[in-house]
């Protein structure tokens, strides 16, 4: 252990020597270091930011959205055309197997007043599951109740943006609000999701009863009809099969011909982003290893100099074996030297990487997530860096002839 | 020759042979050299440029190997043994003193004596003790953190005999210890070798191209065209 302790205090004085060649060699390695921990971190917080933004979703999930019209041979987009029913909903829920929840819903933009106070936002007349569908909790009060639902009471749950825009401080669960003049008892407030990928604020929103909705907010506009209906299946395995029976359901209720188009779409949300996550996995990847190539020419600056330094000090090597030193001797206090190098190298190269990318990310306000593991695996690649580069020059001057070495000039 | 005398034989050499070949071209460097050495002798060994004598130390000093023929150091043949093992009968039984002092630069005095005991796995306590010592014996009291760039050559010479002397070898190789110094400090240097020869017994074997360095010795042994022409004892 001492005489360990002595070699890496040897090997930095031996570095110390060429302090400008030792500080060029570790440039290197502190720039790939920095490298792999700034795009590793940009990866991760990519990887991780589409994590969130699943769970926040729900998970399983399906989404159909009243079908596009066709208009002159031109396909309009989804939800031009109301086609969708409360009667589809309940069909999908009793007759397709695999399905956990099925929430039909409509939307439309309302004013909301508290006392002096009014927003304008988007209101969701749906059932009380799209509430467990979409992940949501709630932080105060309770969801709407199938009662609620089926008696189209004048109930509401308000996200966090209008409860901090309406009510300032007070706690807004029994308080009364006014959409569209009409009266609502506020039951619930729900937890924050924050922002999507997009920008779009999440808690911008106001549920209520889907029956109430259709009756006294937006009845006129859509007549008995939904916007779109959420299905949640049970599992993950299950979401093919259930996408493949409601879409064959819906085709038989809305009597389309084999050779007629869908008139609702079927969006599968947790494809889209696992494939998301997917591509943030693959440019982690590619980051990453382009990164690494940048460590590897760093090591082969180690390699080089090591040569060289193994040239300039044959005399000294000559020496230390002829005293009685034996290649394994000799072969350590190389291999230290390029370790200490490296591993010096590796640690600037962890506090210029996690600084670059703090600056990288407060400019560009991309996500980024520094890991332990990522840290550790970026300092301990160095190390091998440098005990691989380091290997071959320690091993040629543990095999010098000493009488030849001492000879040299 | 009596029991007594040969028991005391510190190095048997018999029938050494060493070819050297560049290219096509066979170099003899030692022909057929055979002689003994007792413990506690002083042996200076002259010849021209070329004639083996060299070569003949790097052999003794277990940093060569000889073609054929036999190099016995208290009775250990070197001639099966692994590069690590022949380091380590370096380390232990032999010192060296070269003509260049060969000194690490950049490191002091002490930790230039502490070399070979670093490679002895001694402790460092043990290690500072013994190089301070060692460079007492060679007169370098006080100087033990001087680097060599801050030394006098005859006080660099006198680092490298107490680094040879630090792992108390059986036998001490200088190979032309004078030949870059005055003659001012070659007779000190001398006088050295002598004390060391005379009050602590150590064997010397120095190769040296002046006649009057090489009078100093108690025997003289004379290298031409790799075997030894002539070996007496000298006239002091």
């Amino acid at each position: 252990m001492t005489t360990l302790l002595a070699s890496f205090r040897i090997a930095l004085r031996a570095l110390m020597v060429n302090k400008m060649r030792s500080a060029l060699t570790m440039l290197g390695i502190i720039i790939g270091v920095s490298a792999v921990i700034a795009m590793i971190a940009v990866g991760s917080g990519a990887k991780q930011r589409i994590e969130e933004q699943i769970a926040s979703m729900g998970s399983n999930l399906l989404m159909i959205e009243s079908g596009s019209t066709t208009s002159g041979g031109s396909h309009m987009g989804a939800g031009t055309a109301a086609t969708l029913t409360v009667g589809d909903a309940k069909a999908i829920e009793k007759e397709v197997p695999g399905v956990k929840y099925v929430a039909p819903s409509i939307r439309g933009v309302a004013q909301v007043v508290y006392g002096n106070q009014n927003w304008s936002t988007g209101i969701t007349g749906t059932s009380p599951e799209m509430i467990e569908i979409r992940g949501w909790s709630l932080s105060s009060g309770r969801p709407f109740t199938e009662q609620e639902l089926d008696g189209a009471a004048k109930v509401c749950v308000l996200g966090k943006t209008v409860v901090d825009d309406l009510f300032g401080g007070i706690d807004p669960v029994g308080q009364i609000v006014r959409i569209k003049k009409i009266p609502f008892t506020v039951v619930g407030v729900l937890t924050p999701k924050g922002q999507t990928t997009w920008g779009q604020d999440q808690d911008d929103i106001i549920f209520v009863p889907l029956t109430t909705a259709q009756k006294q907010l937006f009845g006129q506009t859509f007549p008995g009809m939904v916007r779109n209906i959420a299905v949640q299946a049970w599992g993950p395995d299950d979401v093919k099969q259930v996408e493949t029976q409601l879409k064959e359901l819906l085709r038989q209720r809305h009597r389309i011909q084999p050779n007629q188009d869908n008139d609702f779409s079927v969006r599968n949300l947790t494809e889209l982003m696992s494939s998301r996550e997917e591509s943030a996995n693959v440019m982690s990847l590619l980051l990453g290893a382009i990164a690494s190539i940048s460590l590897i020419v760093g090591g082969i600056g180690i390699m080089n100099i090591m040569l060289v330094s193994v040239t300039e000090r044959t005399r000294e090597i000559g020496i230390r074996i002829a005293v009685g030193a034996k290649s394994r001797d000799i072969l350590l206090q190389f291999l230290i030297e390029s370790l200490v190098l490296s591993l010096m190298g590796g640690i600037l190269g962890i506090g210029i990487g996690i600084l670059g990318t703090v600056v990288l990310s407060s400019f560009t306000q991309w996500p980024t997530l520094f890991s332990i593991q990522a840290i550790l695996l970026a300092f301990l690649f160095s190390g091998s860096v440098g005990v691989f580069f380091g290997f071959y020059p320690a091993r040629k001057a543990s095999l010098l002839n000493p009488i030849e070495a001492l000879r040299y000039e | 020759m009596s029991n007594s005398e040969a028991t005391d034989t510190l190095i048997q050499v018999q029938d050494l042979i060493k070819i050297y070949w560049f290219g096509e071209v066979e170099v003899h460097a030692l022909r057929d050299v055979s002689l003994s050495i007792q413990r506690g002798d002083f042996v200076a060994i002259m010849g021209p440029s070329g004639s083996g004598k060299s070569t003949f130390m790097n052999i003794l000093g277990f940093l060569d190997q000889p073609t054929h023929g036999q190099y016995l150091l208290e009775g250990i043949n070197g001639e099966r043994l692994s590069r690590d093992d022949l380091a380590e009968i370096r380390n232990r039984k032999i010192g060296f003193v070269f003509q260049g002092f060969n000194l690490l630069a950049r490191t002091s005095a002490l930790e230039n004596v502490e070399l070979p005991l670093i490679y002895a796995r001694t402790s460092a306590h043990q290690r500072k003790e013994n190089a301070r010592r060692a460079l007492v014996e060679v007169g370098l009291e006080g100087r033990e953190h001087h680097h060599p760039s801050q030394l006098s050559g005859g006080e660099q010479q006198r680092v490298a005999i107490a680094r040879a002397l630090v792992n108390e070898p059986s036998i001490l190789l200088a190979d032309e210890p004078t030949g870059n110094l005055d003659s001012k400090t070659s007779e000190e240097i001398m006088a050295i070798f002598q004390r060391l020869n005379r009050d602590l017994g150590i064997t010397i074997i120095m190769i040296t191209h002046e006649p009057d360095i090489a009078s100093v010795a108690k025997r003289n042994i004379l290298f031409k065209d790799g075997t030894v022409v002539s070996d007496r004892n000298s006239a002091l």
